[in-house]
């Protein structure tokens, strides 16, 4: 559990980002570090101006999915980016912005939520990733 | 009915995962060694996550029950 664990996001869709929110609270709570790598629609959704608004469901889950979800959410359950907020409460996640994927939607940290602690390249993050695993999502 | 003195007593029913493990983290950071939480979830999958938890950060699990649908953990700070 020394080595982090090092989510890269891709996608940007509500469903994905709170399955990568979890996985990042609980290697938080189990003292495991957590680095994440937000790339394309997963940075999209970080905007500030967006992070709270509904980013919809990966098209597998269809109009069912969308209630269970929904039945989820009625229940109780926090957004992915209160989740992620827990995660770095309880635990060390660094959340960092993929200079690439700004350029691509032409946004500055500026616009980013305050979750997002930096931006860096991809030979930073591959260095900070060291022996552990990556998890392309 | 636990056995032991409970010092800190969390109620995590109808929180789903990971809400259970990561509230008892944040608890456990705020106490002291030897005291005594007991947690009660509605989760089922917090059975093997609380086995997990205490195994990996050292602290102790001193009870693991269920009655019903309901689940009671004790666990002791390390």
């Amino acid at each position: 559990m020394d080595e982090p664990l090092n989510l890269i996001l891709f996608s940007g869709t509500d469903d994905k980002l709170q399955a990568a929110a979890v996985l990042s609270a609980g290697a938080a709570a189990l003292g495991r570090p957590v680095n994440v790598f937000l790339q394309y629609w997963a940075l999209d959704a970080f905007r500030a101006d967006r992070i709270d608004r509904s980013h919809g469901l990966a098209p597998e889950a269809g109009d069912e999915g969308r209630r269970q979800v929904d039945a989820l959410t009625a229940a109780g359950q926090q957004s992915w980016a209160e989740t992620f907020r827990q995660a770095k409460d309880v635990g060390s996640v660094d959340v960092q912005a993929c200079s690439l994927s700004m350029d691509l939607l032409g946004i500055g940290f500026a616009d980013l939520d305050p979750l997002v602690d930096g931006v860096e390249g991809v030979t930073a993050f591959h260095l900070n990733a060291g022996n552990g695993p990556l998890v392309f999502i | 009915m636990p056995l032991t003195q409970i010092d800190v007593i969390l109620d995590a029913r109808g929180l789903a995962c990971p809400m259970p493990i990561v509230k008892t983290a944040q608890l456990m950071k705020t106490m002291t060694a030897g005291q005594t939480l007991e947690v009660i979830s509605t989760d089922a999958g917090s059975v093997k996550d609380f086995a997990a938890w205490t195994r990996t950060t050292g602290n102790l699990l001193l009870e693991s029950s269920s009655d019903a649908a309901t689940y009671h953990f004790v666990l002791r700070k390390a």
